[in-house]
Order: structure tokens, then C-alpha cells, then sequence
């Protein structure tokens, strides 16, 4: 490979891929990379047939437990591996109306986890709003996905930590290693000397402490073109560095697998690793895995509201197959009597132990 | 055939070798499954051992394997390096050795 290619490969983008015109920004291509001849021509088998040999085959949901929730795609960072392409130049944004609706679901539903995600939650202008209402409506387990940051992008931000608290709101936030280098690349300059700022301030008001019951629990994501490493291994040696080094606390590490869509993909065809990634998510297959995956117990709703098996397939514009496909027409019943849409992107959360937003390992 | 004699695609066949020994295959694998699980030692230290002899050996197909399972694990680049000396001191380290082979040689020879 071209060492200039590699070099640029290996620096942080300053740009979505929607903003770039790229042609992953286009899910049909991405469908279409994921179906194409690395599958159809045996090579490996679709994740369809794999299942099937458990007799898995088709995935349905099984009782309603999260919701979770997609308030906008932009975001203060351009991190290499985003699976939702987000960045600064995103402007899809949940309106008040939309979270209007959702908090309709949320006071009527039986889930009993609320997962605010992104982009940047904290960028859509709604969201202390959309929070304040939310918590009144007695969730057990009220999730907010912060890049770290976000609390240091802007003096209105710096508050976060407190506003987090007074809501009881669990933080679960990305942190890819414990070291400079491996952090910035993967998320850009200067991400790890403000990550560690946020976490020790998230710990100054009692996020993280051995018996707190304010949660914060951390995100690992490989950077680069490997699985993660088994999940309570990498927590004992984030833990022990993070102590050392920052003298900071938290509470549980979520391995997550970096699934083959968006910026990851692109990544992967670009530095020449999709086949061999394909196959290390083929080989590390865990029928086991499947039975905890998150879309068996997740709706995920996007910023305009429609309906999605996971947030992995809402970047695939998949909706669920349901004849309720928008939270305005939300409808417990009718949802949980559907198939789960899958691809060969699905093989992402059955690899090892599994990999789910949630921390859940087979 | 390959034009090559080492080709990375052929480390992902390496269970296949079973195919035509399926006793002395098993027999390896759940050897080498058992060699590097969490024992006296951590299976992370054992990963950098292993990453040591891959150079030692001049493993082409060890080497991938390694690097990548210490990314894995979460294992710095600095530890890879320190790991790979370590492994390289012992190399070279065998072959100065011999170098009092030579002396005593020499000073037996000589008058």
C-alpha cells in the first residue's frame, strides 16, 4: 500500500462521510459490500444460514427491556470508527415534537432501561429538556452515552457532571485504551488528556466510586482491525492503569466489537483488512452469543422517529419489519410479534462473548 | 499453487492440517488451547512469550497471529518491542556464546 495512503488512513478525519460525498455514506452500498461475493460465493456463510444451523433462524425479540434512543447525529468529535458517521457538520437532529412522542412510549411502555445516544446527546438543544422529563417518568435504569469531551467543548457543558447527577443518569462513555496514543488516533488529538479531565470530573461529584450508586461504566472499542480481548481482562487492566496513572474510578468496561458499517468499513476496505475481519467475526462465531444479543430486547428509535432493531441497523436505514415503523404509531404488541433484520454485519455481536451496548457477555 | 511460499491467507487453513491426521491434529490443538489459557502465568504473558519465539522462529504466520492477539489484549506496541528484544538478545546472545567455543578452540591450537 501507498505509505501516503496508509498515513492518511491513520489520521483522525476532520469530516463526516456524508459531508465528504462518500460512497459509504450511501447504506445501500454498505448492504451491498456486506452481501457481496466474500458471501455469495460460499466463502463464508451468511449470518442467516449460520443461525440457522442452531435453529435460530428467524431472530425475534423477546420481551421489550431498553429504549433506546437517537437525539442527533452531531457530535464534537469525528472518531474514526463511528458507526453512526457523526461529526460537527451533522445536522439531523431530534425535534421537541419527536421527544414528545417518545416520552409518550417511555411513560407506556414496560421497558425499564431509557439509552440516550448520538452523536453527542448533550449537542441537541432539547436534551436537558428532554432529560428533565424523562427522569420524571420513573425509568429504572436512565442511560446517557457521553464522548467525555463534550463536557470540556464549551463552558454551557462544564456543568454536565452535575446536571448528570441530579438526574441520577448513568454515564456510559467511550474511552478506547489507557494510553495517549492508541485514544487519540482512533478519536482525534487531543481527546485523551480531555477524557481524563471528564472522567475526574464525573468522579470529583461521586460517578464511579466503588459504592456509588451514581454508574459510570466505560466503552472499549478496538482501534484498529481486531476483536476485543475478553471484556473483564480489559476492565482489571483499564482499572489498574486509570488508578495509577489518573488516580480515576469507575465502575464496569463494556467491550465493545466494532461492527463492519460506516466509517469502520470504510476504514477496513481502505487499509485492506475487510476479508481478514470478516473472517476473525466469522471464526470467533458464539451461537451462545446469539441468544443475548441486544435487538432481542431493544427498540431503537432515530432522531426523526422511525423504528430500528439496533442502532447498527438504523445506520443501515433497515427498519423494523413491522407495520409499525414510527414512534408516533408505537405498539408493543404488534412490535414484538416481528422478525429482527439481520446481515453480515450482525456477526459483530455474536463474536467471543458477545458484544452489547449493555455490557452483556453469553 | 501459490508462487509464493508463505501466502497470510494460509494461517486461517492452519486447522485443516487436521484433515489428514485427525488424532495427531486434535491432539496438537488441544494442546496449544491448553498451553496459553490463564495459568502460573497470564495468558497476556504468555502472548508476549509466544510473540518472542514467533520472531525467534522467523514465523511469518506466528508473527500476524501474535501482533494481532496482543492488540487484542489490549498490549502496547512498547511491550511488543520489549518482547521482540528480549527474544533477539537470547538469539544473538546464543550465537556469542559460542564465541568461547572459538577461544577455547583457539587457545588449544595454539602454542
Amino acid at each position: 500500500m501507498e505509505q501516503s495512503i496508509l498515513t492518511d488512513l491513520k489520521k483522525a478525519a476532520k469530516k463526516s462521510l456524508k459531508a465528504r460525498d462518500n460512497e459509504l455514506a450511501n447504506s445501500k452500498m454498505q448492504l451491498d459490500i456486506l452481501n457481496g461475493e466474500l458471501f455469495a460465493d460460499g466463502e463464508l456463510p451468511f449470518f442467516k444460514d449460520k443461525i440457522a444451523e442452531t435453529g435460530q433462524f428467524p431472530l425475534r425479540p423477546k420481551k421489550l427491556e431498553i429504549l433506546q434512543i437517537n437525539v442527533g447525529y452531531m457530535c464534537n468529535q469525528v472518531c474514526n470508527h463511528c458507526h453512526v458517521d457523526a461529526g460537527p457538520d451533522r445536522k439531523e437532529i431530534m425535534s421537541r415534537e419527536t421527544m414528545g412522542q417518545c416520552l409518550e412510549v417511555i411513560r407506556n411502555t414496560g421497558a425499564h432501561t431509557l439509552d440516550l445516544t448520538g452523536g453527542a446527546p448533550e449537542m441537541n438543544p432539547d436534551f436537558r429538556w428532554f432529560v428533565e422529563e424523562a427522569s420524571k417518568a420513573g425509568i429504572q435504569d436512565f442511560i446517557v452515552r457521553s464522548n467525555l469531551t463534550i463536557m470540556l467543548a464549551n463552558k454551557k457543558y462544564n456543568d454536565l457532571p452535575e446536571f448528570f447527577k441530579k438526574h441520577n443518569v448513568h454515564v456510559v462513555s467511550s474511552m478506547p485504551h489507557y494510553t495517549q496514543g492508541k485514544t487519540d488516533k482512533q478519536r482525534g488529538d487531543g481527546v485523551f488528556d480531555k477524557s481524563i479531565k471528564a472522567l475526574q470530573m464525573l468522579n470529583e461529584v461521586g460517578y464511579g466510586m466503588t459504592d456509588s450508586e451514581l454508574r459510570l461504566d466505560l466503552v472499549y472499542n478496538p482501534s484498529g482491525a481486531f476483536l476485543p480481548a475478553d471484556q473483564a481482562a480489559m476492565e482489571h487492566d483499564f482499572k489498574k492503569a486509570l488508578k495509577a496513572d489518573f488516580n480515576i474510578d469507575f465502575h464496569n468496561l463494556f467491550a465493545i466489537t466494532n461492527l463492519p458499517i460506516s466509517r469502520f468499513l470504510d476504514y477496513l476496505i481502505a487499509s485492506d483488512n475487510y476479508e481478514d475481519y470478516m473472517y476473525s467475526l466469522v471464526e470467533a462465531y458464539n451461537p451462545a452469543a446469539v441468544e443475548n444479543v441486544m435487538c432481542t430486547n431493544t427498540i431503537s428509535v432515530s432522531w426523526d422517529g422511525w423504528l430500528y432493531d439496533c442502532d447498527f441497523n438504523q445506520m443501515l436505514d433497515l427498519k423494523v419489519a413491522s407495520k409499525v415503523k414510527h414512534i408516533k404509531d408505537f405498539n408493543d404488541d404488534m412490535l414484538s410479534n416481528r422478525d429482527i433484520i439481520i446481515s453480515q454485519h450482525c456477526y459483530g455481536c455474536t463474536a467471543g462473548a458477545g458484544s452489547s451496548c449493555q455490557g452483556t457477555v453469553a | 499453487m501459490a508462487n509464493s511460499y508463505y501466502d497470510p491467507a494460509d494461517l486461517r487453513k492452519f486447522g485443516k492440517i487436521t484433515e489428514w491426521s485427525e488424532e495427531l491434529g486434535t491432539k496438537f490443538f488441544d494442546y496449544y488451547g491448553k498451553v496459553f489459557e490463564e495459568g502460573a502465568l497470564s495468558a497476556r504473558e504468555k502472548s508476549l512469550i509466544a510473540l518472542a519465539v514467533a520472531h525467534v522462529v522467523k514465523c511469518p504466520y506466528c508473527i500476524d497471529a501474535y501482533t494481532k492477539d496482543g492488540l487484542q489484549r489490549g498490549i502496547t506496541k512498547e511491550e511488543m518491542m520489549e518482547a521482540v528484544h528480549a527474544g533477539a538478545a537470547i538469539e544473538s546472545g546464543a550465537t556469542l556464546v559460542h564465541g568461547v567455543q572459538m577461544m577455547n578452540k583457539y587457545d588449544k591450537l595454539s602454542m
